[in-house]
């Protein structure tokens, strides 16, 4: 196992430099002058422009640019964006946030995703299936940005329970509401997920030894049933939190939540690429890091997986 | 039918296992299937009952409704008796017959790789017994599990405790799950086509390890195959069931020497024999019938090659011939008086 976690951890690095190169290029070859509306309706002067391409290292060919880039990288520098804001402080302050708001949506779709999961497949077909069915259909047909904004409308601004603006540096409780809303789609996918899971094992032959061995029908079906039911779960989570870590650009963009998704969007529009590459390889990493902690996970979970 | 049952036993404590005209039903939404329609047997301590019979014969589901576990739905017991040292099960609490699984009555399955749980090590789901019906700290009942493994013959048990299914070979992995059966000493076994799913070396040595295990514990055997050569070694008494019943009870000896029933004596020709190498295989010919729609009067008359007008009429009841063996054929004391 430690062998195959620093394969996995070396694997990493041809990857960060594939991913950062891809990203650096990509964004340096967005149309349009990057300094176009920086500087207000009437440009910005010739020597500015001068001084930031000399300082952006904007002259020199793309490789160049590139090895440059990630040698500051290399040393810590995430750089500065045009605004001379240090990369790394922007991250500071938006990760935190996107982090909270990740592990809340997380809780969120765990906890009654895996609980409707199994309500169901227990009680069988019935009026509880019934209604877990079609409310997950729901919440899978309906956009993010159309449940968020109608909780927004609804909760924030009629009713007055929320707060409809959460800004900057939010507490847990502003979370909530953004939170469940985030995580309301793989909510619905955990719930079938682990509907179908049961169902399947319900009727496996180890259940039937279980029985046979007159455990109770408790037990049964928390030790024998569950943890069988959960392994694709655990594996869906787990990379469904990978990509929640990315940020949530719409959740963000509906509840002014400062987070790393409208900063990678604002980056994005703005064309600041030292911001946008610096933060996607972050969040690139994450992402990694993530499969590789649900990979172990899956091994711990079922004892037929060994990576050695 | 059943009056006569009580004739042929031994001493009545010692019956251990009476199952009576049970009926089982299969209701699915487009239709019902009768799988069990009056099965009745018997088992005693210490004995060894095979029950024979082609798949869908319902021996199995018998045995599942014996052990308290038939999948509900679609199976529905709907007539009968089944009684457990003289205790009726059928209208026992859940809880009651949940105590006797395991501890009283246990069974062993076909496929111990899917039987047996992929996700704990086999030493778990043994001492899982000891530590939830005996009450046995976790430590305890691990060293209990390796003494059931050593029992089974299973070699170095200390270390294999530990291990999990997929680690054991296929026979060992059969001697495990006859290990977790034996956990808490039930005084009835069933083991439903234990040897099935192994190849013939081990099947003999999981047969010798069953039956050995059986004198030892004065235990009853249920032993559920479609195999003649593994029961002629090991049954006292034969029990053979077609379409949901059983077509034929006998002492083995009697039943291999004249089978009393056209079935039996189709199974018994159909065995591979070597001084008819080259030779067609006999075999019974069609099939098991649909069991949603069960042929009226004899249910193995459209494949009986003795079948008359009075087989297609009236189903043959199951009817004592004497010395303990029953058969529900019109034609069975001719069948054992002719050759």
């Amino acid at each position: 196992m430690g062998r195959y976690i620093l394969r996995r951890l070396l694997q990493l690095i041809p990857v960060f430099i594939g991913t950062t190169f891809i990203i650096y290029s990509l964004v340096w070859a967005i149309p349009g002058n990057p300094f176009a509306g920086l500087c207000g309706p009437r440009g910005c002067p010739p020597s500015f422009v001068e001084q930031m391409t000399e300082q952006y290292n904007l002259d020199k060919p793309l490789p160049v640019q590139y090895v440059l880039y990630l040698g500051q990288l290399f040393q810590g520098n995430f750089g500065e964006t045009f605004n001379g804001i240090e990369v790394s402080t922007l991250i500071q302050n938006a990760y935190p946030v996107t982090i909270k708001l990740a592990t809340i949506a997380l809780v969120f779709e765990a906890v009654i995703g895996i609980a409707a999961g199994i309500l169901t497949a227990l009680r069988g077909k019935g009026f509880v299936d019934n209604l877990v069915l079609a409310a997950t259909l729901f919440l899978i047909a309906v956009p993010v940005f159309v449940s968020g904004f109608v909780i927004q409308v609804v909760l924030g601004v009629q009713l007055d329970w929320i707060n409809p603006s959460v800004g900057s540096d939010p507490t847990i409780g502003e979370l909530l509401i953004p939170g469940f809303v985030l995580g309301s789609l793989s909510m619905a996918y955990i719930a079938r997920l682990t509907r179908t899971a049961m169902f399947e094992n319900k009727r496996a032959d180890y259940i039937r030894t279980a029985t046979a061995k007159g455990l109770t029908p408790r037990r049964v079906v928390s030790v024998h049933m569950l943890r069988n039911s959960l392994i694709p779960v655990i594996t869906f989570i787990g990379t469904d939190f990978g990509a929640l870590m990315g940020g949530a650009i719409v959740t963000e963009g509906v509840f002014n939540i400062h987070g790393i998704g409208g900063l990678v969007y604002q980056a994005i529009n703005k064309q600041e690429g030292v911001t946008v590459t610096g933060v996607v390889t972050l969040l690139v990493l994450v992402y990694l890091l993530m499969n590789l902690l649900v990979d172990i996970l899956y091994a711990a979970l079922d004892p037929r997986i060994r990576y050695d | 039918m059943s009056a006569t049952d009580d004739n042929t036993g031994g001493s009545p404590g010692a019956r251990l296992l009476e199952v009576e005209d049970l009926h089982v039903e299969f209701r699915t939404r487009e239709s019902t299937a009768s799988v069990l329609n009056g099965v009745s047997y018997h088992v005693d301590a210490g004995e060894t009952l095979a029950v024979l019979g082609e798949s869908g014969s319902g021996k199995s589901v018998t045995a599942q409704a014996v052990m308290g576990i038939l999948d509900t739905p679609p199976g529905f017991v709907t007539k009968g008796s089944i009684r457990y040292r003289g205790e009726e099960l059928l209208t026992a609490t859940e809880e009651r017959r949940r105590g006797l699984r395991g501890e009283n009555m246990a069974m062993i399955f076909q496929d111990a790789l899917s039987a047996l749980n992929p996700v704990y090590s086999v030493g778990f789901q043994i001492a899982e017994q000891f530590r939830f019906r005996r009450g046995m700290s976790r430590r305890d009942a691990m060293t209990k599990a390796a003494e059931m493994l050593d029992l089974v013959k299973i070699p170095n048990a200390k270390q294999r405790v530990k291990e999990f299914p997929h680690q054991f070979s296929g026979g060992m992995r059969q001697r495990a799950m006859i290990a977790m059966s034996l956990a808490l000493d039930p005084d009835l076994l069933i083991a439903d086509e234990p040897t099935t799913a192994l190849d013939v070396t081990v099947q003999a040595q999981i047969m010798d390890l069953l039956d050995e295990l059986r004198r030892e514990r004065g235990m009853g055997l249920i032993l559920i195959t479609h195999d003649l050569g593994v029961v002629a070694e090991v049954a006292d008494r034969i029990a053979v069931m077609y379409a949901g019943r059983v077509v034929e009870e006998s002492d083995a000896e009697s039943l291999y020497a004249r089978p009393a029933h056209p079935y039996t004596e189709g199974l018994m020709a159909s065995i591979p024999r070597l001084d008819q190498k080259g030779e067609q295989l006999a075999s019974i010919k069609g099939l098991p019938p649909n069991l949603a729609a069960i042929p009226a009067g004899c249910p193995f008359h459209p494949r009986c090659h003795r079948a008359q007008q009075e087989c297609r009429e009236k189903l043959p009841e199951l009817h004592e011939l004497g010395a303990g063996r029953r058969s529900a054929c019109h034609f069975a004391e001719e069948l054992i008086s002719s050759d």
